[in-house]
């Protein structure tokens, strides 16, 4: 297809809108205000979760990007080459458990609902659990197993993409400043004006995460994606300990939940280098970056209650990132309807790393005319749970 | 070029004598100067690698030599993840670098 496209945002969600709208044929310019791939996708986990989504919207699109992954690792590894890093994808599994009495019954619930949703979420006995996960607390109540649950190495994968899209002849312009829109006398967009240059294109993206916000306001439109700050912890490397991606069961909650207030719930997973990654937080505190030690402090006091051998662990390091929050935790991709020509890749919170390349597809088939693998409508800006949030453009 | 260590009485600034130190690093006795990090005497000794990495088993050593990376770590005298940069070589200590960092080794646990 002939046509240009502006996307904004060079992590993972906008390189898998530019390797497939490059690889559909459209001139494909990615800008980013700072270096590619050093926002969320930089600050994550890299989780493919599957276990803490509730059927709906987002779980269908989670379960598409599931069956797409193993054949997009395959895909990337052609094209680039052995020289290229490898993305570490690894159906590695999520144990998710409750510790205390009362969390045993919503978790047993929870599965069971995602089980007729189609997902695999096996009821453990506690010595089961004990034998996937043996330096777990014997003290929990309940254990569902999630063997779908996968991880990626993010930065390499979001990397991968961008390197595939460049040679379908996207290009990446990096430390961008966006001043504005540049739109035609019917008021559609047909570029964006930057520090130094104005590009122009028949359709804009924006891919920016959690400043969309902030992005979409500089074009004239209203976004209600905001920042939601999150916390991780890392062990010196270990032997291995922890074989899963293993959860409490209140995370769930945290991840639905749209409170501001700070809330955390542990996440304990070993990375290939023996690290061991402690998660997790979540607060909306705009884009303070600062370190919280309460945070840290609750998080690490969460994670041993999952696993006593941490209380001995040495932390070497912790860092931070914003989730891009949704007000109605459902994923953003689509058509503006205010302002022709502008469209929306964005909104994932925590997610965005599984569900990035399938988002990537969607929002090219929405734009080229193509079958969509999903049903869009979910995730349309002009969904009614959106209604409230989206004001007319000026 | 090999890791060296410059002959103490040439320092320009505070010229001295060397003091020797021992330490034990997996059972071989090793040679530094008082004074020196443990990572500084493991270097004088042409002792690069600290580990390899999981994926492609390449050597990794002493990185930033200032405390941040966290990549050399060694076990002193019983004690875990020690920043080889960051403790001084003391007579006697016992160092042991092979049996910290295997992270490969799942005994014990389930796939």
């Amino acid at each position: 297809m002939r046509g240009s496209v502006i996307i904004i945002g060079a992590g993972i969600v906008g390189a898998s809108c530019a390797r497939s709208l490059a690889m559909a044929g459209l001139t494909t310019t990615v800008v980013d205000r700072a270096v590619a791939v050093s926002g969320t996708t930089a600050k994550g986990e890299g989780n493919l979760l599957i276990s803490d989504k509730s059927p709906g919207a987002e779980l269908t699109m989670a379960l598409h990007a599931l069956t797409r992954w193993p054949n997009l690792v395959h895909e990337l590894a052609a094209e680039l080459g052995t020289d290229f890093p490898s993305v570490e994808f690894e159906a590695k599994g999520g144990l998710v458990v409750a510790i205390t009495a009362a969390a045993a019954a919503p978790l047993l619930a929870f599965a069971k609902a995602q089980r007729m949703a189609g997902v695999e979420a096996h009821e453990l006995e506690i010595a089961d659990a004990l034998r996937l996960e043996p330096e777990l607390n014997p003290a929990i109540t309940a254990a569902v197993h999630y063997p779908q649950d996968a991880q990626v190495q993010p930065v390499i994968a979001a990397e991968a993409l961008l390197a595939s899209a460049r040679r379908h002849g996207a290009r990446v312009l990096q430390s961008v400043r966006l001043v504005g829109p540049i739109l035609n006398s019917d008021g559609a967009i047909i570029g964006v004006r930057t520090g130094d240059a104005e590009l122009r294109a028949d359709a804009v993206v924006i891919a920016a995460g959690p400043w969309s916000g902030e992005v979409a306001a500089t074009l004239g439109v209203s976004l209600p994606v905001r920042p939601r700050h999150g916390m991780v912890l890392v062990t010196s490397r270990m032997r291995q300990r922890v074989f899963h991606k293993v959860y409490d069961a209140d995370y769930v909650g945290a991840v639905g939940s749209g409170d501001a207030s700070l809330q955390t719930s542990s996440v304990v997973e070993s990375t290939a280098s023996g690290n061991v990654l402690i998660g997790s937080s979540r607060q909306q505190i705009g884009f303070d970056s600062r370190l919280r030690v309460d945070t840290i402090s609750e998080i690490a006091a969460k994670a041993i209650r999952l696993f006593p051998f941490l209380a001995d662990q040495a932390i070497i390091r912790t860092y931070g990132g914003f989730r891009p929050f949704m007000p109605d935790h459902v994923p953003l991709v689509g058509p503006d309807y205010r302002v022709e020509g502008l469209w929306h890749a964005t909104g994932h919170e925590g997610a965005g790393i599984g569900l990035g390349p399938v988002t990537g597809e969607l929002l090219a088939a929405l734009i080229t005319g193509a079958e969509p693998a999903l049903d869009p409508a979910p995730f349309s800006p002009s969904r009614a749970s959106l209604k409230a949030y989206l004001t007319e453009a000026a | 070029m090999p890791a060296r260590m410059l002959p103490a009485g040439d320092d320009p600034i505070r010229p001295h004598e060397v003091t020797p130190v021992t330490i034990v690093v997996d059972g071989e006795l090793l040679e530094g100067a008082l004074g020196q990090s443990i990572a500084g005497v493991l270097m004088a000794n042409d002792r690069l690698e600290l580990r390899r990495t999981v994926s492609g088993h390449k050597p990794r050593g002493v990185f930033c030599g200032i405390g941040v990376c966290f990549d050399c770590l060694v076990e002193v005298n019983g004690v875990r993840d020690v920043r080889a940069c960051q403790r001084r070589a003391r007579d006697g200590d016992v160092v042991s670098i092979a049996d910290v960092h295997s992270a490969t080794d799942t005994s014990g646990g389930a796939a």
